[in-house]
């Protein structure tokens, strides 16, 4: 499966760099793109783990820029 | 400003002010006497200045982040306000402040800058349909496009962008299509005429019936392409992004034996000289995020593709748009690409009759046929009847023979006259030639000929000047007409005879023959050459207005079939590179510049700061170019 979501108040280049990489460590990850210029994260990832993983990647991305908010669509 | 911008931007002068008070303060009241109520004095515009960013830096470590440009902040003013409780050390205490003054000012540029740039991406993408207009009992109701499904007949109403692609039921308008193409000549749609999605109307009141839901109608195609070109990154980004992993962590390095290694060695001891070297240490952490590259030089690309996309030209991904930059040889299809793809009556000579009467009797003939020649003749001329037309036969490779009007007609090449024991001959000419015979007395010949596209010579002499040195016809037609059209447009050379699967051994010959750092484009209309868009560097495809194939197969879609476009193309890309060239090499030579001179002391910690956001902010607006 793969979603967009939208990210609000993502304010710093470097951590979207970050949370990618870090999204894309997590287990069942296909692909993942986070696109600071849109504020886009693309996450495509296996279809029963999906709520799973959107959930790691929710905390990994509180972790790096506790502003950020993933707003799901 | 946003509402957070405007807040920040309040704290920088509330805080400039205090500064300024505690600057006066210090020299004409307290004058040195007592360290702890100088402190006190700095402390107030310190704090209304940095409070956030101290807050984020003691949650980060929290959160594990490290190498935070936060952290990095607070650590580099904390130690320089720390650095005053050292014995005869000169207290730092105003540098602290205005270091991180400087750095939310330039925080505050960053953000409106990204902010600035964000939009007018944003409104280059701002070619989707909110609405689409159907009738419900009767009544016609506003709702959203993704709820409309194939076979639907919706109303668009003028001013209204078509929200999906279909095929006009009624009425008729003018289309401005110059959001998906660039084109800013209206189009126009009538009853029967497929209609893409992203269209504005201009004119009349249309119906549609939609061919393709609203996931894969053309505007929803678009904007996904240029969104996901951001997946397929360029040399320089993914340069970027394996720096910015490892220079961090080396400036702190850096900074931690600058700071503690040197004074070991002092022979004033070693308390004596941590101060300066502390300051030094210091003044590498403030300049140790790589931001302005990891901003700007995707913003350079993005904004390009958006740029290149509002032209009607699709770039899939900044790699192309890099490669494209580094092309000097263009392989193209003929047919589609350098020609109309139309076939046209060019020439016609007549032995006996009139030469519309010869036309108009082959035409007949020919009208029941569906070939290309056969449909070329007969938009030759008007009011074509086939009424008189009997006993057609077609002559596979040879032609047609009927019966028009009592008279036995043939109509064909060469090898049917000779068949039918008619003498002729074959004119030296370029194109297709038709025979024409009645009753056994030959008549004459109509030549058939695929029209240059009129703007195909410019567009080529301007690749020309572009430093373009090769440019190649790939075509299925007879060596003489390929060379004759090659002469026309002015190409360097051409390969013919080639059926399609030959094009792209002809393709990678042409690219075996050179050195690997030069590029090669091929341009094709999707048809047929998908293999060939495919293998080649870079692949353009174009009029892909509607042709998925084309879209799926290119790398690089030009929306309408404006052949011109190439240079405009290659223009963008050399000047997105060149943006990014600048921008790596100024913000890693300011950077590099000023750790050195810190290394030796020469450079104040707010010149740091201008090295750190000032670059940042200065190769924003210089990749914000590429948008334009």
């Amino acid at each position: 499966m793969k979603k967009v979501f939208r990210l609000e108040e993502l304010d710093c280049a470097h951590c979207a760099q970050k949370m990618e990489d870090g999204i894309r460590k997590l287990d069942g990850v296909i692909n993942v793109q986070v696109n600071f210029l849109s504020q886009k994260l693309t996450l495509e990832a296996a279809d029963e783990r999906f709520d799973e993983i959107l959930k790691d990647a929710k905390k990994i991305i509180k972790k790096i820029e506790p502003d950020c908010t993933l707003i799901e669509k | 400003m946003s509402k957070k911008q405007r807040k920040t931007l309040f704290r920088i002068i509330l805080s400039a002010v205090l500064l300024i008070a505690a600057v006066l303060v210090d020299k004409t009241l307290i004058k040195g006497q007592s360290l702890w109520l100088t402190l006190a004095v700095y402390l107030v515009p310190y704090f209304i200045i940095g409070y956030d960013v101290l807050h984020n830096a003691v949650r980060n470590i929290i959160n594990g982040q490290v190498f935070d440009e936060n952290l990095l902040m607070a650590v580099a003013t904390v130690g320089a306000i720390c650095i005053g409780f050292f014995p005869e050390a000169e207290p730092q205490y105003p540098e602290a402040v205005f270091v991180m003054l400087f750095y939310q000012t330039g925080e505050l540029f960053q953000s409106i800058a990204v902010g600035k740039s964000r939009r007018s991406i944003s409104a280059l993408m701002d070619i989707c349909p909110d609405v689409a207009v159907i009738e419900r009992d009767g009544q016609l109701i506003e709702t959203d496009p993704d709820e409309i499904s194939v076979g639907d007949v919706i109303t668009v109403r003028v001013g209204d962008r078509i929200p999906l692609d279909g095929v006009v039921t009624s009425g008729s308008s003018s289309l401005d299509t110059s959001a998906l193409t660039g084109e800013s000549q209206p189009r126009t749609a009538k009853v029967g005429d497929t209609v893409y999605s992203g269209c504005i109307n201009l004119s009349g009141v249309l119906t549609v019936e939609v061919t393709k839901p609203f996931g894969e109608s053309t505007v929803s195609r678009i904007l996904e392409l240029v969104e996901t070109s951001g997946a397929n990154k360029s040399r320089s980004e993914n340069f970027i992004t394996k720096f910015a992993r490892v220079y961090t962590p080396a400036v702190v390095l850096a900074a931690a034996v600058l700071a503690f290694l040197p004074p070991l060695f002092s022979s004033a001891g070693y308390l004596a000289t941590l101060p300066d070297w502390l300051i030094r240490a210091l003044t590498f952490l403030v300049i140790s995020c790589p931001c302005a590259l990891v901003i700007s030089v995707p913003l350079s690309f993005f904004g390009a593709i958006g740029g290149a996309s509002k032209k009607g030209i699709l770039i899939k991904g900044s790699n192309y748009l890099e490669t494209l930059a580094q092309v000097d040889t263009f392989v193209f299809d003929k047919t589609g690409t350098l020609t109309k793809g139309t076939f046209a009556v060019t020439e016609i000579k007549s032995e006996t009759e009139a030469q519309d009467e010869l036309l108009r009797l082959a035409a007949k003939t020919e009208s029941h046929s569906t070939h290309p020649i056969a449909v070329a003749l007969r938009s030759a001329c008007q009011n074509v009847t086939s009424t008189d037309v009997t006993e057609v036969r077609e002559i596979a490779g040879h032609g047609i023979s009927a019966n028009v009007n009592g008279h036995t007609v043939l109509c064909g090449n060469l090898k049917l006259m000779n068949s039918n024991g008619i003498t002729a001959s074959e004119p030296d000419i370029v194109g297709t030639v038709v025979h024409v015979a009645r009753n056994g007395e030959y008549l004459g010949y109509i030549v058939i000929s695929d029209e240059i596209k009129p703007a195909a010579g410019v567009a080529i002499s301007e690749l020309k000047t572009l430093g373009i040195t090769d440019t190649v016809m790939l075509t299925g037609d007879r060596q003489a007409t390929a060379e004759s059209i090659t002469k026309a447009i002015g190409l360097d050379r051409c390969f013919s005879d080639l059926l399609p699967e030959d094009k792209v051994t002809a393709l990678e010959r042409i690219m075996s023959d050179k050195q690997p750092h030069r590029k090669t484009a091929f341009v094709g209309d999707g048809i047929n050459d998908a293999p060939v868009l495919m293998r080649a560097d870079v692949g353009i495809a174009m009029g892909a207005l509607g042709s998925d194939a084309a879209i799926e197969a290119a790398d690089i879609v030009l929306m309408d079939d404006d052949i011109k476009k190439l240079s405009t193309a290659i223009l963008m890309a050399r000047k997105t590179i060149a943006i990014v060239r600048q921008n790596i090499a100024f913000a890693l030579g300011v950077k590099a510049a000023v750790l050195i001179l810190s290394i030796f002391g020469f450079t104040p910690m707010w010149l740091a700061v201008f090295a750190d956001v000032g670059v940042a902010v200065i190769a924003i607006l210089n990749a914000m170019r590429t948008l334009r």
